[in-house]
């Protein structure tokens, strides 16, 4: 407890410190930089935490517990982000400063965190959040208190608010190209589902099973299996693999589990050159904890790879690297994280205010070219717009592309024929 | 089910799912086994087990990445050294927390619970400030990868294998130990009866503090060999504490054949139910026998005095 009652102190401390800092900087600007600049009073009218030179975001995200392991790209990536912004002049004339707020991997400190953002420190947007279990905690929150939310993670999809931007693509964008893909390219006839048993495995395989049952040809599903988070234990079902053969095993695992499966999988001599193995749930930062060795062969299916080359990404990378050092990785959900900043400023200078109901309004068709991974888009139903693309794992830990969606993938959170 | 396999298949499969019981059974005694020690001869509950484990694992991959850069020759071996080592950190750290804060402790058996949680938070947020929230990959020598082929479908794997003989030479050693040394007779003695084993001269403080660094220590082994099969970031130890008190529980908390029957019964019918049923449902019965056994005989499958 102290150290949460400590913390609005040291907060108010580092504010301090940081007005002292800037005091004497705003002295040296010229006065043409305040001409251009929109008065407060006429970009926000809600009373956010907008001053004429400043605008204050939060980023929610965990940095201790199980899930600190996947959230640091992202805090990381927004970082980067809001430090570029910075450098480029801000948005409408104010450079951003952040509040970061720690959701400690337990959902109702999001949604109190969330409060606290929105309510206390008025934030203009917020970045945060990784599992949807944290997105749910929160969501009431931001509709309550009428915040912006940038949610970067790929998730299952059924959900749209008009309080949050999904940068991340939702279960059909990431599924069903995939599918197809591997159909067409390996001839797969028999899938082997497998997953974490909580809501996103379960509904994205849900969605693998109806695609492959109802609009494919020729193709059926042999088995399908969930395991509780935490599980360590796959011998039994690598078995049952080894006794039923399938073409495509289909794995949706995560978080630690996730190590053990792909170690034990090569352990026990499963070939990944003769049989092919899809997943949508590793990226980059997943196969550091991994091992290239135990799942180079395997193929990842999602929107961003590291190793994509375009020059928007090239040019992502190397700043990325530059802040964080030479050894980071950058997986899909890191990239997305990355859009949210930008995403919220093209908004709002599109919008011409702050204010969150102009912001929410303006959304849709906000269009990003410097994405690294290639243009998007935001749909009316606040999903982006994305490639779809296969990767297929290297022993170095980074992804060859394989396979590129020929054009953007229409968000459809929610699937007709796939509930 | 089986109807569209031959028998061959059949038999192949029946063979290596019985491997694979066998392999979760080394997992599980391999876990259980430090923590049958601290919990069954000390009456201590120790929530840090888990991360005296990663402890080790740690220390295997420090030493991993100490052999590829200094040592690259000697890479094939390192291993060895590295679990020699895991065991002399965890049983240190284990040493210290005891004379820090365990000993004082040792009245109150439910206050041990909360000070080794709040042991096992410092220990997860200590990990993740030394080596970073993201886990790390832990490099194998060649010879421990992959599998030895026994027939066309019959595949034994290496790391299995490994697991297995190194319970099996831990577990002789604890037992030597316990009922056929010195030291063993005084950790006995010391829990049958503090006050005679005192006034016989026993240093029964030294006898504890020893006791919980070699539980902690076997600990720190189970930590390095799981390298092979698990993760290794400052959260997995939480993977497996619940599975290892399972099995101490279940076997009798003070009862070292306990804890090997106990293992050996929960692994054969998980891994059993995990073939026929899927994985959380095999988990589920498992979980449900085991309550509903615990319900007619509280004090577990084998019984022993408890420290008194």
């Amino acid at each position: 407890m102290a150290s949460q009652d400590d913390r609005p102190q040291s907060e108010l401390r580092r504010r301090l410190l940081m007005g002292m800092a800037a005091a004497p900087l705003a002295g040296f600007l010229p006065k043409a930089a305040f001409a251009q600049t929109p008065p407060t009073s006429a970009v926000n009218t809600t009373g956010l935490a907008v001053t004429d030179t400043e605008v204050t975001v939060g980023i929610l995200h965990s940095v201790t517990g199980t899930m600190a392991i996947s959230e640091t790209g992202s805090v990381q990536a927004e970082k980067l982000a809001i430090e570029q912004i910075n450098a480029s002049g801000g948005v409408l004339g104010r450079k951003i400063k952040f509040i970061q707020e720690d959701g400690a991997s337990d959902w109702p400190t999001f949604a109190e965190k969330a409060k606290k953002l929105l309510v206390n420190d008025k934030c203009a947007a917020v970045m945060g959040c990784w599992t949807s279990a944290s997105r749910k905690a929160v969501l009431p929150v931001f509709e309550q208190y009428n915040g912006m939310l940038y949610y970067p993670t790929f998730y299952e999809g059924l959900e749209q608010s008009k309080n949050v931007i999904y940068t991340g693509q939702e279960a059909t964008q990431q599924i069903i190209a995939g599918l197809d893909w591997v159909v067409k390219e390996k001839g797969a006839k028999t899938f082997y589902l497998l997953g974490s048993d909580y809501i996103w495995p379960r509904t994205s395989n849900k969605i693998a099973r109806k695609h492959i049952e109802n609009f494919l040809k020729g193709t059926k599903v042999v088995g399908e299996e969930y395991f509780p988070l935490g599980h360590t234990q796959f011998n039994s079902v690598i078995n049952k693999i080894k006794l039923t053969k399938p073409d495509v095993i289909y794995a949706i695992i995560v978080g630690g589990s996730n190590v053990a499966f792909y170690k034990q999988l090569k352990a026990a001599g499963i070939d990944m050159s003769k049989q092919t193995l899809v997943t949508i749930s590793v990226t980059e930062d997943e196969i550091d904890g991994i091992g290239g060795d135990n799942i180079a062969g395997a193929y990842a299916c999602m929107k961003y790879f590291q190793s994509l080359d375009n020059p928007n990404n090239k040019e992502f990378v190397a700043a990325f690297k530059k802040m964080w050092g030479d050894k980071t990785v950058i997986g899909d959900v890191t990239q997305a994280a990355y859009l949210g900043p930008w995403l919220w400023k093209l908004t709002v200078e599109k919008a011409g205010s702050f204010d969150v109901d102009k912001v929410a309004a303006a959304s849709a068709g906000i269009e990003f070219n410097k994405a690294p991974e290639g243009y998007v888009k935001i749909h009316d139903n606040h999903h982006l717009w994305s490639k779809t693309r296969v990767g297929l794992a290297q022993k170095d830990g980074q992804f060859k592309v394989v396979y590129e969606s020929p054009d953007l993938i229409e968000p459809n959170p929610f699937p007709k024929g796939y509930q | 089910m089986f109807g569209e396999y031959s028998l061959g298949d059949l038999g192949s499969i029946f063979a290596m799912q019985g491997f694979a019981g066998l392999i979760l059974f080394s997992v599980y005694l391999l876990m259980a086994l430090g923590l049958a020690i601290i919990f069954g001869q000390m009456g201590v509950i120790n929530m840090a087990h888990g991360e005296f484990m990663i402890l080790g694992a740690y220390v295997t991959w420090l030493t991993a990445e100490f052999f590829t850069s200094h040592l690259p020759a000697l890479f094939s071996i390192y291993f060895f050294v590295a679990m020699a080592l895991a065991f002399c950190a965890a049983g240190a750290l284990g040493m210290l927390v005891e004379w820090a804060l365990i000993r004082r402790l040792y009245k109150r058996p439910l206050d041990t619970l909360l000070a080794t949680w709040g042991l096992s938070l410092i220990l997860q947020q200590v990990y993740r400030s030394v080596f970073g929230p993201r886990e790390v990959g832990v490099t194998l020598p060649d010879w421990m990868m992959g599998s030895l082929p026994i027939t066309d479908v019959i595949e034994v794997q290496i790391n299995g294998l490994f697991v297995m003989g190194l319970t099996v030479i831990i577990t002789i050693a604890v037992f030597l130990m316990i009922f056929h040394s010195r030291f063993g007779q005084q950790i006995r003695a010391v829990v049958q009866n503090r006050q005679m084993a005192g006034a016989v001269g026993i240093d029964t403080e030294k006898v504890d503090r020893l006791t919980f660094g070699l539980g902690c220590g076997i600990a720190g082994v189970a930590g390095s060999a799981f390298t092979m099969i698990g993760s290794t970031g400052p959260t997995a130890g939480q993977l497996y504490i619940v599975d290892t008190f399972l099995i101490v529980v279940f076997g009798g908390a003070a009862s070292l054949f306990g804890t090997i029957a106990s293992a050996f019964t929960i692994s054969q019918t998980q891994s059993t139910l995990e073939f026929f049923l899927s994985g959380s449902m095999a988990k589920v019965i498992t979980l449900l026998t085991v309550v509903a056994i615990l319900m007619l005989r509280p004090q577990g499958l084998f019984t022993l005095k408890v420290r008194r």
